[in-house]
């Protein structure tokens, strides 16, 4: 099954996610997170930023919401079952606080055959309600294919 | 956050070293949205293949980035971390992150980073970069 590259520089609707304090305690606490900044408001506030802080790899839950449709899409045709998470890069930019609104516009970058196995390279960027860029993410998932 | 620009090539950051318990992938799947039965379900993972349920990729990376924002003392100092996904982590199997500074020019960090369950590499080829405000 050779790789479908016509989806390559799809764009799909950005999805917008408001970040609430305790979704972010939530996920401080799920990574074993025990800087006060990620938890406690005035431990956040002291140190200078606008209410509780996220932790980096925040940004995952803010943005999968937008990456899911784009690698379910019959037009990029991933076989999902076959499907691994290969490598993943965030850059990112101004931090994420309890009250900000993100909105997260993904991409489909490349999609190529390398080794017997399709690489499916995803873009995502993020701003929040400034307009200032969060973060910038670069997903790739790796599928099993020649097998037909 | 001022023992950053101390940092020299070669030099190593603080270890981290977590053990997931068994019910982590749970709470991690409700904190991240990510509810694949192979994360959360022994009997489906089997039935795939795999050994067990398996942790969250993103997880792993998630110590990976703590690793560092822990060295910096702050969580806007991490920049950008790239990572490959390799070994499968296992719940109730200690992860150690360890971290070297590759590069170390005044305010900026950039480290090469791994993370293992003994001799498997779970994350590995990782690079981070650090900057201090």
């Amino acid at each position: 099954m050779p790789i479908n590259k016509d989806a390559v520089g799809k764009e799909w609707q950005p999805v917008t996610y408001e970040v609430g304090l305790e979704k972010i305690r939530e996920y401080a606490r799920a990574v074993g997170e025990t800087n006060p900044v990620n938890l406690e408001r005035e431990a956040a506030l002291a140190a200078g930023y606008r209410d509780v802080v996220a932790p980096p790899m925040f940004c995952v839950v803010y943005s999968a919401p937008a990456m899911g449709p784009a690698v379910l899409d019959p037009d990029v045709g991933i076989n999902l079952a076959a499907m691994v998470h290969g490598s993943q890069e965030f850059v990112w930019g101004e931090p994420v606080c309890a009250g900000d609104v993100i909105t997260t516009q993904p991409r489909l970058a490349d999609a190529y055959e390398k080794d017997g196995r399709g690489f499916y390279v995803f873009m995502s960027e993020s701003t929040n309600q400034d307009g200032a860029l969060t973060v910038r993410g670069t997903w790739t998932n790796i599928v099993r294919v020649c097998e037909s | 956050m001022s023992e950053l620009g101390d940092l020299n090539q070669g030099d190593s950051l603080p270890e981290l070293r977590v053990t997931p318990d068994k019910y982590l992938p749970h709470r991690y799947a409700g904190a991240s949205g990510d509810f694949n039965p192979i994360h959360i379900d022994p009997e489906f993972a089997k039935a795939v293949g795999l050994p067990g349920n398996i942790l969250h990729g993103l997880y792993s990376m998630a110590q990976v980035a703590k690793a560092h924002t822990d060295a910096a003392g702050d969580p806007r100092a991490l920049r950008r971390l790239s990572v490959q996904f390799r070994g499968m982590g296992m719940p109730e199997q200690e992860i150690v992150v360890t971290s070297t500074v590759k590069e170390a020019d005044g305010g900026r960090v950039v480290t090469d980073t791994e993370a293992a369950q003994g001799d498997n590499r779970i994350i590995r080829n990782a690079e981070a970069e650090l900057e201090v405000q």
